[in-house]
């Protein structure tokens, strides 16, 4: 049985796995016959030797939505994910149309993949937090953060079209960026405690979230579905959650007492 | 009386600011900083870094200027009869928290109002200022959102138009008897006015942006805010002025926000909030006229004879448990209106839905996969594989499907 091998140069290589897709499934090579692989580390034992990819037969169509639902869910943690684009494509080449069949087993489940990256995505928009050091060169911001997927890289575009003008570091388990207001370097992984310790702004902010809460609302699950806990811990503010929510009760039913002894009082 | 240092004004200025729900940060045009020598971006569909525990999105510095006011509304905490500590920042102050706050990422801007100081015009300049530093001085291109005094000089109202994404002018109440016994400073005519001054400041913005490319960027769009339960106003009356809103002045949104026992509350005021409940069916109904095809009377035929909405069951539920006669609808055939008057399916559902049915014939399963309510929508529809039995008086059918009284998301979507 013909078997290939494909070594992805990182977890998140769409562009590694776009090519050498596009040359398997113009020669119909079946998913089932396609180890995908990441760097070095062994995928399989008997893994076979890489072997040159075949020469395409045809030129290879695909609906207009593939790529960007491809280079989404390509950078979730399922080990799967590389065969499983690899098969759809295949019947999406045959079968434009069946991108849009969102009752289709296998197109839920790479939608589902595409969904769950776009959402921690956009927790990293959202969550990240920068720390101001003061460095001889001026200000640096450095952010330690530590996405569920390979999203580091894809996010970069955002951070850098948002803080163009600021020199930043956002510091993950996996890689590391830095911007110096002209260009973008990767660095190794990082821990946290590479990370900057604390940051006095901090506290003012802290006095912000407390003050905005509003007690007579409380709804701690509504919060808790949109900023769950695996977040708190690089979240500043989240520290003071337990004591607002202890607290909001009695806040209202003082508030509430207050006005009625107002109501009451003679002459007001 | 000591300073109070920054932290202690914005505890202040933040929790005067809370109880204004319009905080929402999307419906900017995209841009980012590249080009820039500041910092800031938009980039389509609003950021929350952050939830309160009362589950409220946190996406904007939303402050006031000052808290001390020359008006007396009965419901609002700054009014001037009010015991509560006052505090004010300069202009100069909240540029720099609000640029401190975003380069960390906190923030996607700014929400910024005041109580009225000296006059109308010169609280106004304030706010001004506050916005024109951060454009002009430190080219800030994040978002940013201006409520203004509707009784200020026209042109200061314009010029906050030039610097904000999004302009607001508070109805406050939904009826002008309301408005009259609980805000007497403000008048319902000088609102409304303000309020088509903003809509024709933004037409011409939009045209002269069509025609020349350098037209400075004016407001997107403006939104207006009512607070619920402090008068006498029903949910028909609620739904019929911000239908009316909607249409006159070409708003984006209108806020709805159940009135909060304040501290120091006026004696005018109910003791007791509304239930949040009531506030959320009002949003639902206003999703219903503006995402779901529903007209204005659809919605308010479902209200009860004293004009409430039932608070047991959504809006759309109760529209088709009390119109039978339209269901069930056939999902293979039926026209996307149709589909959207489905009880538990939303606009997402219907498109997922539509798109599917162009391949073959839709059967239960189908449908189970495009939405997440399968059990809900069941007797409203006919499938290929699917009918419901003969349809169950309306009462039963209620008791079959109603959710158990408590905070439902709003409609699945
Ligand atoms: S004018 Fe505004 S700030 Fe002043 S009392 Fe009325 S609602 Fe409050």
């Amino acid at each position: 049985m013909t078997r290939h091998l494909i070594r992805l140069d990182a977890a998140d290589d769409f562009d590694g796995w776009r090519s050498a897709a596009r040359a398997l499934a113009a020669a119909e090579v079946p998913a089932d016959q396609i180890l995908w692989q990441v760097g070095d580390q062994p995928a399989d034992l008997f893994a076979p030797a890489p072997r040159p990819l075949p020469t395409p037969t045809r030129a290879l169509t695909v609906p207009k939505g593939f790529l960007p639902l491809a280079r989404s869910a390509l950078l979730h943690r399922d080990p799967e994910r590389f065969a499983l684009l690899y098969a759809l494509l295949l019947r999406v080449a045959r079968q434009p149309g069946l991108l849009h069949d969102k009752t289709d087993p296998l197109c839920r489940r790479i939608d589902a993949l595409a969904q769950t990256v776009h959402r921690d995505m956009h927790k990293m928009h959202a969550f990240l937090r920068f720390r101001e050091m003061s460095t001889a060169t001026g200000p640096r911001y450095v952010a330690w953060f530590e996405p569920d997927h390979h999203i580091t890289r894809a996010n970069a575009g955002f951070f850098v079209g948002r803080f163009a003008t600021m020199h930043w570091s956002i510091l993950t388990p996996d890689t590391s960026l830095h911007w110096d207001t002209e260009t973008l370097r990767q660095g190794p992984g990082a821990s946290v405690q590479d990370a900057a310790p604390g940051d006095p702004l901090e506290e003012v902010w802290k006095a912000y979230y407390a003050a905005i809460f509003n007690p007579a609302r409380l709804n701690p699950k509504a919060m808790l579905s949109e900023m769950p806990k695996k977040y708190w811990k690089n979240l500043p503010e989240a520290a003071l959650i337990p004591d607002l929510i202890a607290g909001a009760r009695a806040r209202e039913i003082e508030m509430i007492d207050r006005s009625r002894n107002a109501a009451l009082a003679p002459g007001r | 009386m000591a300073q109070l240092d920054t932290s202690e004004k914005l505890t202040i200025l933040a929790d005067a600011a809370k109880y204004d729900a319009s905080c929402a940060s999307s419906g900017a045009k995209k841009r980012d900083s590249r080009t820039g020598t500041g910092i800031g971006s938009i980039t389509g569909g609003g950021i929350c870094h952050a939830y309160a525990p009362d589950g409220r999105c946190i996406s904007l510095l939303k402050i006031l200027l000052t808290n001390s006011c020359i008006f007396d509304c009965h419901y609002c905490i700054n009014r001037r009869s009010s015991n509560v500590r006052r505090a004010r920042f300069t202009a100069q102050e909240v540029v720099d928290l609000t640029l401190s706050f975003y380069r960390r990422n906190y923030i996607e801007g700014l929400f910024l109002s005041s109580g009225i100081i000296a006059s109308s015009n010169y609280t106004m300049e304030q706010i001004n200022e506050v916005a024109r530093c951060l454009r002009e001085d430190h080219d800030f291109r994040g978002y940013i959102h201006l409520k203004t005094i509707p009784d200020a000089d026209p042109a200061l109202i314009a010029q906050a138009g030039r610097y904000a994404d999004r302009i607001s002018i508070n109805v406050e109440l939904p009826t002008t008897q309301g408005l009259q016994i609980l805000a007497p400073e403000k008048s319902e005519t000088q609102i409304e006015g303000a309020m088509a001054n903003m809509a024709s400041v933004i037409e011409d913005g939009a045209d002269a942006r069509r025609r020349y490319k350098s037209a400075p960027a004016f407001a997107a769009g403006q939104s207006t805010q009512m607070i619920i339960g402090a008068d006498a106003a029903s949910d028909r009356d609620i739904v019929h002025r911000a239908s009316g809103l909607y249409t006159r002045h070409r708003l984006k949104r209108v806020y709805y926000s159940a009135f909060s026992p304040i501290p120091d509350a006026s004696a005018v005021l109910p003791l007791q909030r509304p239930p949040m409940l009531r506030e959320h069916r009002l949003y639902q109904s206003d999703w219903l006229i503006r995402c779901y095809d529903f007209s204005l009377a659809d919605v308010t035929s479902v209200t009860d004879p004293s004009g409430m909405l039932p608070l047991d069951i959504d809006p759309k539920l109760a529209y088709a448990l009390k119109f039978r006669d339209q269901f069930p609808v056939d999902v293979n055939r039926a026209p996307r209106e149709m589909l959207l008057r489905i009880p538990g399916l939303g606009p997402t559902a219907v498109k997922r839905l539509l798109a599917a049915r162009r391949y073959r014939s839709l059967r239960l399963s189908d449908v189970a996969r495009a939405t997440t309510s399968l059990k809900k929508l069941r007797p409203f529809i006919i499938c290929e594989d699917w009918r419901p039995v003969t349809l169950t008086d309306s009462a039963d059918l209620k008791a079959l499907i109603a959710p158990k009284p408590k905070q439902l998301e709003l409609f699945p979507a």
